[in-house]
């Protein structure tokens, strides 16, 4: 179909890295919007403005912005903070004992992987768009749910798991699906920190081979097969659960 | 004498600065069967939520079968239970049926009445099963028990909330108005499997306005007025020689 003049493989193995770092940022931004959610929901006031102050700054820089900032001011924060470690130990030990020799107990240069960087980073922005979703499919189960498994003795984390948790999920699926077709695209700003996913290959590959859009198009392709995917799963499992909805 | 199955004394409850319960005691012993009777705002679903700590008294005591609720005051959050293991293990001796039955509605039918066997009381869930479809068959059910709560009439849910009360096997059954969301036509189904449920010997708590139960089901009647019990007793007596005016007026008027 596509002539990928020998860049099939790398090729593929860059859909297969996209496809990874999104669904591992998809994991780690479900657990930090549910966090985020539940301390906005909960009455302590510490929970909820930490909450709150994480939710306003996300959602109010851009995504590029941030991952920038993240992989880099990370990076040199992580380093700073590991040298100034060793440089304070060095110092109490020589204290102690005049004789000791400066040591690096921590590594001077701790380099973060993007593939990591990215997922963190992706997870982080996402937690903050999926917390909007979930405070809003917590509010939508009606107080008598909750309270039917209270009078029935059920303790807090069986009224949140075996009562709470299904019952939000299907509030919370468009919601989610939405959020999970937006963070599946976002991985493409992955490649500016230097991944080797598909959009990173298929800009390497058009300079080398002069034909930026036959790569261009073929990664359009496969995100838009990603994307067809989910939707058509997305819309199976809302017909899943629509059924018990009233 | 036994030890009542209730015992609640000089229980307030105040919301905010608004004192809905002022000062009610009550026993309930195995059997019987006590309607609790008053106009909107006179506290008795409050009361009736207090016994399995749905709202937390702000001061009194309330014994399940001897066993006293113990209550601390937190400085910062009010008055609260000092253990709440303690009070998850008497809820789940108590059985409630709700005004607007409470369905879980993720839920089948009958996975809405082997929830609470199971998952809080640890009965293995075939033995949950056989029980719970008996007592889908008892309340007329038993050929919607693969039905989701959304799929029923009020009535049916109303009998199935009821069907899961019962599969707790409930020291105290506690019900918070349960025909008051139904159409006319549907309350008569409810009512008289909880007619059955009275003459069987259960011990029931009843908020209601169905008066024709209260008189003729119940073993006692409350009325309740602004927080205080205002008249009590047997109904055949209260209800044909009132001493309070009020409940003379209360019931010429529902009548």
């Amino acid at each position: 179909m596509f002539d990928l003049y020998g860049y099939q493989d790398i090729f593929l193995k860059g859909a297969w890295l996209t496809l990874q770092v999104a669904l591992l940022s998809l994991i780690l931004a479900v657990a930090l919007g549910l966090l985020a959610a539940l301390a906005k929901l909960s009455h302590s006031k510490i929970l909820t403005s930490i909450a709150t102050i994480y939710t306003t700054v996300i959602r109010g820089i851009p995504d590029l912005i941030l991952m920038l900032i993240i992989f880099f001011g990370g990076q040199v924060l992580i380093n700073n903070m590991s040298y100034g470690f060793n440089e304070w130990i060095n110092e109490v030990l020589t204290g102690y004992y005049p004789n000791h020799e400066w040591t690096s107990y921590l590594p001077d240069y701790i380099d973060i992987s993007p593939y990591l960087a990215g997922i963190i980073t992706i997870g982080f922005i996402f937690g903050a768009y999926m917390a909007e979703t979930f405070r809003g499919a917590i509010l939508s189960v009606s107080k008598g749910q909750l309270e039917a498994a209270t009078a029935y003795g059920m303790n807090k984390y069986k009224r949140f798991f075996r009562i709470m948790f299904p019952q939000m999920m299907r509030h919370a699926l468009p919601g989610l699906g939405n959020n999970w077709l937006v963070l599946l695209k976002t991985t493409a700003l992955v490649s500016i920190i230097g991944l080797q996913d598909m959009v990173k290959i298929a800009g390497d590959a058009s300079g080398s081979t002069q034909k930026p859009f036959t790569f261009y198009l073929v990664v359009a392709l496969v995100f838009l097969f990603y994307t067809s995917v989910s939707t058509a799963f997305l819309k199976w499992a809302e017909h899943k659960y629509s059924i018990r909805t009233r | 004498m036994t030890i009542p199955t209730i015992s609640i004394r000089n229980l307030h409850k105040s919301f905010a600065d608004n004192e809905v319960l002022k000062g009610i005691d009550l026993e309930a012993h195995q059997g019987d069967v006590i309607s609790i009777l008053g106009a909107s705002g006179s506290g008795k679903s409050t009361l009736l939520r207090c016994v399995n700590l749905l709202e937390t008294p702000t001061s009194g005591h309330i014994l399940i079968n001897g066993e006293l609720i113990k209550m601390k005051d937190d400085k910062k959050h009010g008055p609260m239970p000092v253990s709440i293991k303690q009070v998850e293990r008497i809820r789940s001796r108590l059985a409630m049926v709700f005004q607007g039955f409470n369905l879980w509605s993720h839920l089948s039918v009958i996975e809405n009445v082997i929830e609470a066997p199971i998952h809080v009381l640890g009965v293995p869930r075939k033995e949950a099963i056989v029980k719970a479809e008996a007592l889908l068959e008892r309340v007329g059910l038993f050929n919607r028990k693969d039905y989701y709560p959304g799929q029923l009439s009020g009535g049916q849910k109303q009998r199935v909330a009821i069907a899961r009360a019962l599969a707790v096997e409930p020291e105290v059954m506690l019900f918070d108005e349960p025909t008051s969301a139904l159409d006319p036509e549907l309350v008569g189904d409810v009512l008289s499997v909880m007619r059955d449920l009275a003459e069987e010997g259960r011990t029931m708590l009843v908020v209601t306005h169905e008066m024709a139960f209260a008189r003729d089901v119940s073993s006692k009647v409350i009325f309740l007025h602004e927080g205080l019990v205002e008249e009590e007793g047997k109904p055949e007596l209260i209800f044909e020689n009132p001493t309070s005016e009020r409940f003379k007026k209360f019931i010429s008027t529902v009548y």
